[in-house]
């Protein structure tokens, strides 16, 4: 692999660019791997990475039904922090975040990763009790978050209007070392990194069976023909479910709409990550000047990428009472996509009934953030067998067992 | 946006008028029960990328559940029908079957 630097861009720029290599090859599958993830999207790809580069296994093999990170991976609001209130996720997605930080230089892939600060807003007394608890397990659990005034607030976001008559700013959860990063890049970078290291990445490459015996999973069935493998982890966000019907057993997870806008773009106007979980709504600027939007999961099952406008509308209404200044501006596009929900909002990393089968999925609506460390901790359990001290927590089993891992209820809603 | 008609009082609207309520036919298993069972109940689903039967409740209108009969790929609404049954009625199968002949019953 070609390194990126700034000699290359010189270097490249006295013979017209054409010494640019591919970022990563698009290879014929192999007859057998050792390991085959499913799903190219950031969690696979990061998995495959860290197989390759923490523990040396690169006879791997990463499924695409479509093209890599065209999934929640492309579709997401881009926003990575680690305030969590359970100690088993501050773990994880502080990792993750420390991972993010040092990301562009690991990859040799600038993924744009802005540590602008994130922004918790408390808009009710209920609210307000509820950071402060995260702010105390944030500190005892070595994660730097802060509990800010209104007067702070302002002062972080000029255009925020504190005395809304339904929605009072009361107060902040405050990260200064949260932010975004540039959700395409975060995919491509591991996916150069993981090819450079021999992982084949092989797109428009549909899992249509999931192959066994007696218990034990032999290989996949894919539209490019069988394909073996001594050990098969499936990555698939939204379409567990359907991976998980064709291995046969049931996950405790439902697939829903989670929908995002963008504003047409404008002047700065925002230099960090607000979340305004009462209200619904989360909102950051681009480095284009779009104003990014979320807001909370369409209700019912959901496969079709879309969601109902009414959330939209929603979202959107509570965010102009908190931000008067965003009122009039048009909005430029709206997508959706498809999120895996458990019970208590919290991952699965872990095995499945099947033998030699593992999943890691059910990271819901914070999916984005978790990417590196959730490519550790999976890359981890593929290696071993058995998910070490990071991914332990997270097996599928708590249901069974009642050990909850509930963000549900500490992030109010948006996770 | 959905449009569902609620089999209580007959009203056909918007679906912000009415709230999902999840996979419909759970077997419930409850104190007593054999921790998977319970752990399943509560847990496990279907999660189907197509034909999905499903609870919803008139919260804006009559308040009562019902069950409606949906595809989770498509959003097409096959029908719906009362809340006091633990299976589809038939006229929904056959109105599912008809517009799904690949699909393979209700299990």
């Amino acid at each position: 692999m070609k390194r990126y630097s700034a000699f290359a861009i010189a270097r490249e720029a006295f013979r017209f660019h054409s010494g640019w290599e591919r970022a990563w090859k698009s290879p014929t599958p192999k007859a057998e791997y050792d390991v085959v993830i499913v799903g190219a999207g950031g969690h696979g790809l990061a998995t495959a990475y860290y197989l390759a580069k923490n523990h040396g296994i690169t006879n791997v093999g990463v499924l695409e039904k479509g093209w890599l990170g065209g999934g929640n991976t492309g579709r997401n609001t881009t926003i990575i922090r680690s305030n969590y209130l359970q100690d088993e996720s501050a773990a994880i997605f502080e990792l993750s975040r420390t991972l993010y930080e040092g990301l562009s230089r690991d990859l040799n892939y600038n993924i744009m990763f802005s540590p602008r600060g994130v922004l918790m807003l408390a808009q009710t007394e209920h609210e307000l009790r509820a950071w402060k608890r995260t702010s105390h397990a944030n500190r005892l659990a070595g994660i730097k978050s802060e509990m800010v005034t209104p007067e702070r607030i302002k002062e972080i976001v000029p255009i925020i209007e504190l005395d809304g008559p339904r929605y009072p700013v009361l107060g902040g959860l405050w990260q200064a070392r949260g932010g975004t990063a540039r959700h395409d890049a975060v995919a491509w970078g591991y996916a150069r990194g993981a090819s450079d290291r021999g992982v084949d990445i092989i797109q428009q490459c549909e899992v249509t069976g999931i192959d066994q015996t007696g218990g034990k999973i032999t290989g996949v069935q894919t539209s490019k023909g069988a394909i073996k493998c001594k050990k098969l982890c499936v990555v698939v966000a939204g379409s567990s479910g359907i991976l998980a019907d064709m291995a046969g057993f049931r996950l405790p997870v439902e697939s829903m709409a989670l929908q995002a806008l963008v504003s047409e773009p404008v002047k700065p106007v925002l230099d960090c990550v607000i979340m305004a979980n009462t209200v619904h709504g989360y909102l950051s600027q681009s480095d284009k000047g779009e104003l990014v939007i979320g807001g909370g999961s369409d209700g019912f099952n959901n496969y079709t990428q879309r969601g109902s406008f009414h959330h939209i509308e929603e979202t959107v209404r509570a965010l102009i009472e908190t931000f008067p200044i965003i009122s009039r501006l048009k909005q430029l596009r709206q997508w959706g996509g498809i999120v895996d929900m458990t019970g208590d909002r919290s991952p699965i990393i872990g095995k499945t009934p099947v033998d030699g089968m593992f999943i890691n999925c059910g990271w819901g609506t914070g999916g984005f953030k978790s990417i590196p460390g959730s490519g550790w901790a999976t890359a981890e359990m593929l290696a071993d067998g058995e998910p070490r001290n990071l991914a332990a927590p997270f097996t599928m089993d708590r249901f069974k067992e009642g050990r909850m891992i509930d963000e549900s209820v500490a992030a109010a809603v948006a996770h | 946006m959905l449009m569902l008609k609620c089999p209580n009082c007959g009203v056909t609207a918007e679906e912000t008028e009415f709230a999902p309520g999840g996979e419909a036919h759970l077997t419930r298993f409850a104190s007593g029960s054999e921790d998977q069972a319970f752990s399943d109940y509560l847990f496990a689903r279907k999660n189907p990328r197509g034909v999905h039967f499903e609870r919803w409740r008139h919260a804006f209108g009559c308040g009562k559940w019902f069950h409606a009969a949906r595809c989770t790929a498509t959003l097409e609404v096959f029908g719906t029908y009362t809340g006091q049954t633990s299976t589809p009625p038939d006229d929904i199968t056959a109105a599912v079957k008809a517009k799904r002949p690949e699909w393979e019953g209700f299990k």
